[in-house]
């Protein structure tokens, strides 16, 4: 007997021993503890139905089976019952309407974009910006200014105020202890509010599928005191090297299960950069550009019939080049242009991102004697004012809340 | 532009060849060539075969060309099973990755191999087989159940069933020529982009289901038309059984949500190809546009799958209880509201995006909503089979055990309609569990409760009981193995899509999981043995055009029906009339009159494969090719157009032969 049952004995012991990480149910902060409970709480709910309708799956069947004894309850045209049917309709009414209830009431309160405010006794919050690359993750703590990449941070029992965006194609952010998931993209910013009520070391991965370094696109997050956190804080400061927006385009070449790295120093509105998808030099942020189009949408392109001189002059060059698209009255198209190549071949070798460094010179032609000065004169050109024009911001993430 | 940057530096481009080279053959990877070969050797022994038993020409003129929906059904059912084997072995190539790559084991895949084996996986069971599927048993069942002879336009018919097979082989092509997307099935951009997905894969993937894309809507179009106007004098719309309404209800579907897919992938073909900016990141483009239309076509598209079965379950479960099916009009408005509402729930397919609270809190309403309507389903069901005399014949079993597995299901994709519990379990083997243990549970096992129901009326004889029995008992077992250790996986915050982890805590799970498979290996091996050890046995296992004692018209003919189906016209009383028809001694008259029949055609055949060579010369950028196939496609039509021979008589002597020898294995 013993012996039969050694296989599913060994298989259970190994599930239990793993039991201790089942980190969605048994979470570290409150955001994940919140949604482990609304988990519970409808499971249990869907249970008192569930439960009913899987036995009479199997019982009614076996009870009318046709070989049973006594054959004379045998109803054979019996198709339709009104109180039936309407217990059949309300029961499920019932059930939905009740979770729709705690669904609402979750949905609000766990909205990732609210910042959290369930309890008086919490910590300053800390602002972190993260960043998915190909393919790692870059936190940038502003307010110390410093980053790390494939680990992260965070002082227990403080709110943490997170930004996402990334750098190339989707990725979503997981702590699975502290909270569920959401989407970073280019071009646009998400936000995700969460704490750690314990220390502790929780594993952290981007969960969505993101190309072939995917598997490795894992970090630990550490949630330690406030000590801990400062003397981190100060290990970065010590150990760094700068992240400029030219090291940032270092960091951006496709690696894959890159080491942890540290930055002493953050320059200045480098994530408001990536979100515009302006890292680069000679790149209008979105938000600029998404201005552009509005004015020119609505008609007010007086300005550019009469554009200034220096403007009129590199109209006149982009034209040379053939850079000049009809769409784009006074401003040359590459200026916009955000995809870079990722530089995977046919085969899933990583070509290397320098390869690109050639064509990118080629590409941009005369583009790189246009400086920033230029470009806003050539807007001024274009009627508008540039004071009007919005820095890179976060006007136009993907949430319109 | 950055597709530009591609194609010069990384490809030639020759003019005759395209970007095709002999580098595009993977003959530097073991696991192809072993496939390769594999497959060239059982064609060879297929074709040698076909060659001895001279089948070549009756496969040309009964099935290639034949416009009668019942073969085309049949065909349908064998593409499925064939792709069905395909997306299997990625299937179990993928379990038995993760069960090794643990704690710093690679595995046997790389990834650039594996990305293309879960991109295949779902790619291939969506749309080759699960679709496959579906439009087989609608196509087979579905003109009979209503008392017609055929489909409303049956060269469209053949037509489209020949466009999925295309869409199907260049799939399969892409195995053994180049190299398949990797992007995940339903390719979110930028990944799917020309900058991120370079070479040919993502391009297979396109024209892939672009033309098999067309098959289906048009087959939905000409299946909407035959319910509305093929149907036997005096059959009102609730007068049909209830496949026949769930069949409509998918097909409408079809109808709707097909165009957004088609101009969806429409319009990544464009930016792939002419460099356009819909769904890049850059000059104005909006990748979660995609992500909304793809939806918007694929959250109907799981409806469009799940309903047909709803049809089978309900007609098995009223056949095998000997009752009607209780609650026939709230069975039919549930379908209907489950069709409206699988339009208004796209957006939780990403809750995670930042939608806000009040949008996620809509579309989690909605979705559980759907809920309701899919509860009543079951409760009719359960009451069927109250006071009923419930026969275990094999087709119940797939019933019983897939409306068990269905609920388990039902209730995982509740909780995931929830926004914040489908923060926590959005892209985790939580989900992964979760709509598996509705397709498998909904989906696989109603077709297979179908093929074992409705085999006898397609063949006239019975497959054979206990390999049935052992099919179903390892498909229900295996499943749960494979699936339940995912949900738990998922518990533990697992992702989808990893082709190795650093924790060896998570081995267990996936080898029990890879276990699961293997016996899910079994369940299908022994379905394909029951063909093979039924169709040996065949006279012993015949069993005449009746033998579950059913219900509805399509048990009304011959077992195989005769090419007419019906040799007079029926005339509908009310629903499930050959239950009728049969209390009341019900007999065909001697009395035939000429039948009204079309002729076969070759038409949708050459056209298909032209749109073939089209697809295959737009992924490899031969555009000489490309033009000439389109050019082909163009003329061809035009050309049968001018086609007046389409139909005939079949006289009355014929009938009556077929008739006074009834039907014979």
């Amino acid at each position: 007997m013993l012996k039969h049952l050694k296989l599913p004995l060994m298989l259970m012991a190994a599930v239990s021993l793993a039991g201790c990480q089942y980190e969605v149910l048994a979470p570290s902060g409150w955001v994940a503890v919140q949604e482990r409970n609304l988990l519970i709480i409808s499971t249990v709910l869907m249970l008192l139905i569930i439960v009913p309708v899987i036995f009479m799956t199997v019982y009614f069947p076996w009870k009318y089976r046709a070989d049973r004894e006594d054959t004379s309850d045998y109803a054979p045209e019996w198709a339709h019952s009104t109180k039936l049917e309407l217990i059949v309709w309300s029961v499920p009414v019932v059930i939905v309407a009740i979770l729709g209830v705690f669904l609402a009431i979750y949905t609000y309160r766990l909205d990732p974009y609210r910042p959290l405010d369930h309890t008086e006794n919490m910590g300053e919050p800390i602002e972190v910006e993260a960043v998915s690359l190909d393919w790692k993750w870059l936190f940038i703590y502003p307010e110390e200014g410093v980053a790390s990449v494939n680990e992260l941070y965070i002082p227990e029992g403080r709110p943490v105020n997170m930004k996402l965006s990334s750098s190339t194609v989707m990725n979503t952010f997981w702590v699975p202890a502290l909270a569920g998931m959401v989407y970073s993209m280019a071009g646009m910013e998400t936000q995700l509010h969460f704490i750690a009520d314990e220390q502790g070391e929780f594993q952290s991965r981007s969960a969505h599928y993101s190309g072939p370094g995917f598997s490795q696109m894992v970090f630990k997050t550490h949630a330690v005191s406030d000590d801990d956190y400062n003397a981190w804080i100060e290990k970065l400061k010590g150990e760094g090297a700068p992240l400029t927006r030219a090291s940032y385009l270092e960091l951006e070449k496709p690696t894959i299960a890159a080491p942890i790295s540290y930055y002493s120093s953050v320059e200045e509105g480098l994530f408001d950069r990536v979100v515009g998808l302006c890292v680069e030099e000679n790149k209008i942020c979105m938000g600029e550009m998404m201005m552009l189009d509005m004015h020119r949408h609505a008609g007010n392109l007086e300005g550019a019939e009469t554009p200034d001189a220096a403007a009129t002059e590199h109209d006149a060059e982009a034209n040379a080049e053939g850079e000049h698209s009809e769409g784009m009255n006074v401003l040359p198209k590459s200026l916009f242009e955000y995809d870079k190549q990722r530089s995977i071949d046919g085969h899933g070798h990583l070509i290397g991102a320098p390869s690109d460094e050639g064509q990118d010179d080629a590409h941009n032609g005369g583009m790189e004697e246009i400086s920033a000065l230029d470009v806003r004169r050539m807007m001024a050109a274009a009627a508008l004012s540039s004071d009007g024009l919005c820095l890179p911001n976060q006007e136009y993430a993907s949430n319109g809340n | 532009m950055a597709t530009e940057v591609a194609q010069t530096t990384q490809e030639s481009i020759s003019p005759i060849f395209g970007r095709l080279s002999l580098e595009s053959i993977p003959y530097h990877e073991p696991i192809l060539i072993f496939t390769f070969l594999g497959v060239a050797v059982a064609g060879l022994i297929v074709l040698g075969l076909m060659t001895y038993y001279k089948a070549w020409k009756p496969l040309w003129t009964d099935w290639v060309t034949t416009i009668d929906h019942k073969k085309i059904g049949i065909m349908y059912m064998v593409l499925g099973f064939i792709m069905f084997v395909r997306g299997f072995a990625d299937a179990l190539m993928m379990r038995l990755q993760q069960a090794m790559a643990a704690g710093g084991a690679e595995g046997y895949l790389p990834a650039h191999h594996y990305d293309q084996v879960f991109t295949a996986h779902g790619v291939i069971m969506i749309f080759f087989v699960a679709m496959a599927f579906i439009t087989g048993i609608m196509n087979f069942v579905m003109p009979l159940q209503i008392g017609a002879r055929d489909v409303a336009f049956p060269f469209l018919n053949n037509f489209s069933f020949w466009m999925t097979v295309a869409g199907a082989l260049l799939v399969n092509l892409s195995l053994f020529i180049g190299e398949f997307a990797r992007v995940g099935w339903l390719a979110f951009p930028p990944l799917s982009g020309a900058a991120y997905s370079t070479g040919p894969g993502m391009d297979y993937y396109l024209w892939a289901l672009q033309i098999a894309g067309i098959g289906t809507t048009l087959s939905g179009v000409n299946m909407v038309a035959t319910i509305f106007k093929m149907r036997a004098p005096g059959m009102k719309l609730f007068d049909m059984p209830i496949f026949t309404w769930t069949a409509l209800c998918t097909n409408i579907l079809i109808v709707a949500a097909f165009p957004v897919l088609t101009a969806t992938l429409t319009m990544l073909t464009l930016d792939r190809y002419l460099g356009t900016h819909f769904f890049t990141n850059d000059l104005g483009g909006n990748p979660m546009m995609y992500v909304n239309l793809i939806w918007i076509w694929g959250h109907p598209e799981v409806y469009i799958l799940i309903l047909p079965l709803f049809g089978v379950f309900s007609e098995i479960v009223a056949t095998f209880s000997r009752k009607p099916l209780f609650g026939y009009k709230t069975m039919v408005w549930a379908t209907a509201c489950i069709m409206v509402l699988s339009f208004v729930v796209w957006l939780h397919h990403f809750f995670t995006m930042g939608s806000g609270a009040n949008v996620n809190t809509f579309f989690g309403i909605t979705t559980m909503i759907i809920a309701v309507p899919t509860g009543v389903k079951i409760f009719n069901w359960l009451f069927t089979m109250y006071k009923g005399r419930v026969h275990f014949e094999v087709p119940m079993l797939w019933v019983i055990g897939a409306i068990v597995t269905f609920t388990i299901g039902g209730m995982t994709g509740v909780m995931l309609a929830i926004p914040p519990v489908d923060f926590q379990f959005h892209n985790s083997l939580f989900l992964i569990a979760h709509f598996h243990n509705v397709i498998i549970g909904g989906v696989v096992w109603g077709v297979y409760a179908a093929v074992y129901y409705w085999w006898p009326k397609a063949f006239g004889f019975k497959l054979h009981d206990g390999l049935g029995k052992a099919s179903f008992w390892c498909w229900f077992v295996g499943f749960y193995l494979a699936f339940m250790p995912l949900y738990a996986l998922g518990l533990i915050g697992v992702t989808r899509r990893i082709n190795s982890y650093d924790d060896p805590a998570w081995q267990p799970y996936f080898v029990i999981a890879a276990i699961g498979a293997v016996m899910i290996l079994f369940g299908i091996l022994f379905t394909f043995a029951n063909f093979a050890y039924s169709i040996y046995k065949r006279k012993e296992l015949a069993c005449g055009s009746d033998p579950w004692d059913a219900r509805t018209l399509d048990w009304a003919t011959q077992s195989p029906p005769a090419k007419y189906n019906f040799p007079q016209d029926l005339h509908i009383r009310g629903r499930d009339e050959f239950w009728r028809m049969k209390q009341e001694g019900f007999k065909w008259s001697k009395n035939y009159s000429p039948i009204h029949m079309p002729h076969y055609t070759h038409a949708g055949f050459v056209l298909s494969a032209l749109a073939m060579i089209f697809g295959f010369a737009m992924i490899w950028y031969i555009w000489w090719l490309a033009v000439v196939a389109f050019v082909g496609v163009v003329s061809f039509t035009i050309y049968h157009t001018f086609n007046y021979n389409r139909d005939y008589y079949i006289p009355t002597e014929e009938i009556a032969e077929t008739e006074a020898k009834g039907a014979t294995v």
